[in-house]
């Protein structure tokens, strides 16, 4: 990585860190938020982005991982940072074995499998047999931590910093992956699967496994979310959310780390800007904010900022873990290569 | 003597008064000489989106209080804002009315999970969660939650006072239940079996359906297939008027018991067929406005005219701009009642001690009573009839 | 038997809505290649156009003619204004597009109507055919003109030199550019049939779910597991497919898993179907070249 880039992920990291002390706590929990769903997005990113399968029951995962959290806290006692890696690998497994049957699915069909998923999680969770569990349609209502070690945070302030640090350290295990043979094997399936295949890459265990590690980030991104909100109820892990999250991954920019970023910065915030334009129907506007925004930016957020920077001829980045599928970035790419 | 006493006295009785009055003027975050800052949360996007013409509604109420000279004096600041039905999005905006908005108090936020989400948080915080948009019972808890309140008669309640009619009336019936597949569905069929008590085995089939369900039409088939005779029918307007269609049209002919949340005459009978709908028996505590029985009621022809200047562009055969019109009420009668001492304790206190309150909308008998031990304004409900062209009470107000 | 009988009749009718939406998502798919998931709204929207024009005093018939021109125009406009901007974008780009369009319409149209359900007169006599006990005849009639919609695409697609066209624009558009086909126009004039046929769907189904805005939400999502089992490129396999997944459902719902559980297990079984025949019932197998 360059020195420009370690420099500038410096200086964000100075930001991010001082945040809580420059904002009041409401908006700590939004950035908190905002997060929260950098991971999640991250997580489809790497699925939808890198590996080629479209996923639109991500909301799903999110809901397992957040109920996980929420269960084990509250009928088991666990401590809130335990329940993430339990979160982790209990949507790992699931994802796996999600992705194994669906391995045959393309396109629009494995699209439908995944929407199958993201429709089905309600019923699921209000199922009679596991209300023992669930807590039903009432949901389950958890404690947000207090910062430990007497530290002097309040616990918006702790669970910010909490957040921040898991994400900061699975940005940096994707984006080691990514950029590593794995991703590049993952963007051969994506692009040419066939000749990926002739070139010795197990089609079938790279796509069942990255469907796997993808639910691991969201779960894991579900289990925050349910501690920071400090509630989990079936009907807010609906369709809506896992079209929220296509929807943030997209124009925050495919297969791009940054992109999670700027996507979950859209899905957090945009919404609230449209309350504010339209009480009348503020669904519109938001709708016209999407279009917008593809218009303008076809290729995400990530992807029109790349553009600009080569329009103003810098050199591109090196690091395969960039490889958002412009022709102007194909072309960079053999240039720096 | 005397004709001097008498203006010394009075000009003593100010001196000690005046401080007295100044003192009595108290305000916490939200409140002011001039203002009110309430702050609500409605749904007014994503699947929910129906009901976020409650909102609407209030804000148009607050908007006339405030062109008729505001409460006490001061105008009511309504500030409203969306979480489309999504507690996570609840909590933020919960937060941010009253850590960045700083209102005096949230009014009805709706919805039982949203309210569910930020249950805790406004409790912490000790500001008042008045009034809330739904009928779950679990907003009565003043000991654990003494800064949460409800409003309409909860579900339970409702579902209760049906299982009673039909024990009293057929004792022998079997019944069969359809119901929505969430809080609101679950908290009837919950307080409807507590009824029944240990009768629960009259039940012969309860079928439930989704939201996202186009028809229910094939639960409507296992229903009438269960060769039941009564029916309690859970459901939303939309689903409430198929289901009340279905049956007629197939020829079955229960006793049917229709859900208070969709026996509106103008936005689910009408479209079933009013024809269809005779014998239906529901409970109601509102006047219905659609209802022709209500036709000339001063408080049906007031709302008409509220309407009309400060809503024009809302439905008037929706009930739910009804329901809003009563509440904006109440909680104006509270912070009326409030005076100058505008704190969320005194918000808290004086909602609290509504004794008898007579709401115009509510139907004759029914009024609003709360205490220090009892959160729920309205519990006493009326079992009503529809002859095909109105509702008709009969029996006595139940519940409390 | 008679209730087994009830829910599969109740099933085919409920199907016979899912497959004429099925047909106009199969429809745009033949001629975009793109799935529209804004289809519903649209054709929701068109049964308001319709409502507000029987409300005005228009005729049935009249309105309804009315408002399948009226369909076709406003598809054409939405393909020319919104879609060819983003005619090169990456297909996730496009589905957020269409997600957009799909919360304009639903949020517009719940603005302008509100929320309260209407009644949507139907075209066919109230007295059920032959005094059968199963199906309406309203249901029958929508069935009837589903089948009808789906033999007239049918010979359009087959028998047409415009249908032709269109295949070949949607399939091939550089060859199909070569041989001097205006390529542009023929998606217009896809999105142009499919709001048609969707406008068709969408009167159809309110007289039997009632109008209101949130009519198609549900609707949506069968119609995109029918048009998906039976095969995308398949009219004839969409409308099997709404056929399929509406017994599908009752029966599952009212024998087998109850209803709490019946669209997560429909939804595994269509998907278990697409496991084994990864194209649907009748899709074409695409082999693509390396």
């Amino acid at each position: 990585m360059s020195r420009r880039n370690l420099i500038l992920i410096g200086v964000l990291l100075l930001v991010a860190c001082a945040l809580p002390f420059l904002v009041s706590n409401y908006r700590t929990f939004q950035f908190t938020l905002v997060l929260v769903y950098a991971i999640a997005l991250l997580g489809l990113n790497i699925l939808t982005g890198y590996n080629g399968q479209i996923s639109l029951g991500h909301g799903a995962f999110y809901a397992i991982g957040a109920y996980t959290a929420a269960i084990l806290m509250d009928k088991f006692g666990f401590p809130y940072w335990a329940t993430l890696p339990v979160a982790g690998v209990v949507c790992l497994v699931v994802g796996f074995l999600f992705g194994l049957p669906a391995l045959r699915l393309e396109g629009l069909y494995l699209a439908l499998a995944t929407f199958a998923l993201g429709v089905s999680m309600p019923q699921l969770l209000k199922y009679h047999h596991l209300e023992k569990w669930t807590g039903g349609v009432q949901g389950i209502v958890i404690t947000k931590p207090d910062a430990p070690f007497d530290l002097p945070l309040n616990p918006d302030q702790w669970l910010y910093y909490f957040t921040l640090t898991v994400m900061i350290l699975m940005f940096f295990f994707a984006w080691n992956l990514l950029r590593g043979r794995i991703g590049r094997a993952l963007i051969a399936i994506r692009d040419q699967h066939v000749a990926a295949e002739a070139m010795g890459v197990n089609n079938s265990i790279y796509k069942s496994l990255t469907f796997g590690v993808s639910a691991l980030y969201t779960g894991v991104a579900g289990a925050l979310g349910a501690i920071a909100v400090q509630f989990v109820a079936p009907d807010s892990f609906n369709i809506f959310l896992s079209i929220t999250f296509l929807v943030g991954v997209v124009i925050g920019g495919l297969a791009s780390i940054p992109g999670a970023i700027y996507g979950a910065i859209f899905i957090q915030f945009i919404p609230n800007i449209a309350d504010e334009l339209s009480k009348a129907a503020p669904w519109a506007i938001f709708g016209i904010f999407l279009i917008g925004f593809v218009y303008a930016m076809p290729f995400g957020i990530n992807g029109a900022i790349r553009m600009l920077l080569a329009r103003f001829g810098r050199k591109a980045q090196n690091s395969g873990a960039d490889s958002t599928v412009t022709e102007s970035s194909i072309k960079t790419k053999e240039a720096s290569s | 003597m005397k004709h001097v006493l008498a203006p010394i006295a009075a000009l003593l009785a100010l001196c000690l008064a005046s401080p007295l009055a100044l003192a009595q003027k108290k305000y916490d975050p939200g409140a002011s000489d001039k203002e009110i800052k309430i702050g609500n949360i409605n749904p007014y996007s994503g699947p929910a989106s129906a009901y976020g013409t409650i909102g609407k509604s209030i804000s148009a109420y607050f908007k006339k209080v405030n062109a008729e000279g505001g409460i006490n004096g001061r105008m009511v600041n309504f500030i409203s804002y969306d979480d489309g039905y999504s507690p996570p999005k609840t909590v933020e905006m919960a937060r941010k009315l009253v850590e960045q908005d700083e209102v005096l108090l949230l009014f009805q936020p709706l919805g039982t999970p949203p309210n569910s989400a930020i249950h805790k948080y406004m409790n912490s915080k000790k500001v008042p969660q008045l009034f809330v948009a739904t009928g779950a019972t679990k907003w009565n808890d003043p000991k654990n939650f003494p800064w949460t309140m409800g409003w309409q008669p909860n579900y339970q309640t409702e579902g209760a006072i049906y299982a009673q009619h039909i024990i009293k009336t057929k004792p022998n019936a079997k019944i069969a239940i359809l119901y929505q597949n969430d809080d609101y569905g679950k908290d009837y069929l919950e307080g409807f079996k507590r009824g029944l008590g240990k009768r629960t085995n009259m039940i012969v089939k309860e079928v439930s359906y989704e939201v996202t369900d186009p028809t229910v039409d094939s639960q409507m088939v296992q229903l009438q297939a269960s060769g039941a005779d009564v029916f309690f029918n859970i459901t939303t307007p939309k689903f409430a008027a198929q289901a009340i269609r279905r049956a007629f049209d197939s020829g079955w002919k229960p006793v049917h018991y229709l859900n208070s949340v969709s026996a509106s005459v103008g936005s689910v009978l009408k479209p079933a067929g009013f024809d269809k709908s005779v014998g239906l028996i529901s409970t109601q505590y509102l006047k219905d406005p659609t209802d022709v029985a209500w036709a000339s009621d001063p408080a049906v022809l007031e709302w008409i005219a509220f309407m009309a200047k400060y809503f024009p562009e809302g439905d008037k055969t929706d009930a739910s701009n009804f329901y809003g019109w009563a509440v904006a009420k109440t909680l104006e009668q509270v912070l009326k009642q409030a005076g100058n001492t505008l704190t969320r304790e005194n918000v808290m206190k004086q909602a609290a001690s509504l004794k008898d309150f007579v709401l115009a909308a509510a139907l004759p008998g029914i009024k609003i009573n709360t205490s220090p031990t009892d959160f729920a304004p309205f519990e006493s409900v009326q079992l009503i009839s529809f002859d095909g062209k109105q509702w008709n009470r009969f029996g006595e107000v139940m519940g409390k | 038997m008679d209730a087994f009988l009830q829910q599969v009749f109740a099933g085919l009718a409920t199907g016979g809505i899912y497959a004429s939406v099925a047909l106009a998502l199969v429809m745009i798919y033949q001629a975009t290649h793109h799935l529209n998931f804004a289809q519903g709204e649209m054709a929701m929207f068109s049964t308001y156009l319709a409502w507000s024009m029987i409300n005005a005093g228009f005729g049935y018939w009249t309105a309804f003619l009315l408002t399948v021109i009226l369909s076709f125009v406003l598809g054409v406009i939405i393909e020319r204004v919104i879609i060819r901007p983003v005619e090169n974008a990456p297909v996730l780009s496009v589905v957020v597009v269409f997600i957009g369009l799909l919360v304009i319409l639903n949020s517009i149209t719940g603005w302008i109507f509100s929320y309260t359900i209407k009644t949507f007169p139907s075209p066919f006599p109230t007295a059920p055919l032959l005094g059968n006990k199963f199906v309406s005849s309203h249901q029958i009639g929508a069935i009837g003109i589903t089948l009808v919609v789906l033999l007239l695409l049918f010979a359009f697609f087959r028998f047409t030199p415009l249908g032709l066209a269109m295949r070949a624009a949607a399939q091939n558009p550089v060859s199909a550019k070569l041989v001097g086909i205006r390529v542009g126009w023929m998606l217009a004039l896809g999105w142009g049939l499919a709001a048609a046929i969707g406008s068709v769907a969408g009167m159809m189904v309110a007289p039997i779910v009632f109008l209101d805005p949130n009519m198609m939400g549900g609707i949506l999502l069968y119609a995109f597991a029918a048009a998906l089992v039976g095969g995308v490129d398949s009219p004839g396999g969409a409308v099997f497919g709404g056929f399929l997944v509406g017994v599908l459902e009752n029966v599952l719902g009212a024998f087998v898993i109850g209803n709490e559980l019946k669209l997560a297990v429909a939804l595994v079984l269509i998907i278990g179907v697409l496991v084994v025949k990864p194209s649907g019932f009748f899709g074409k197998v695409h082999v693509s070249r390396v």
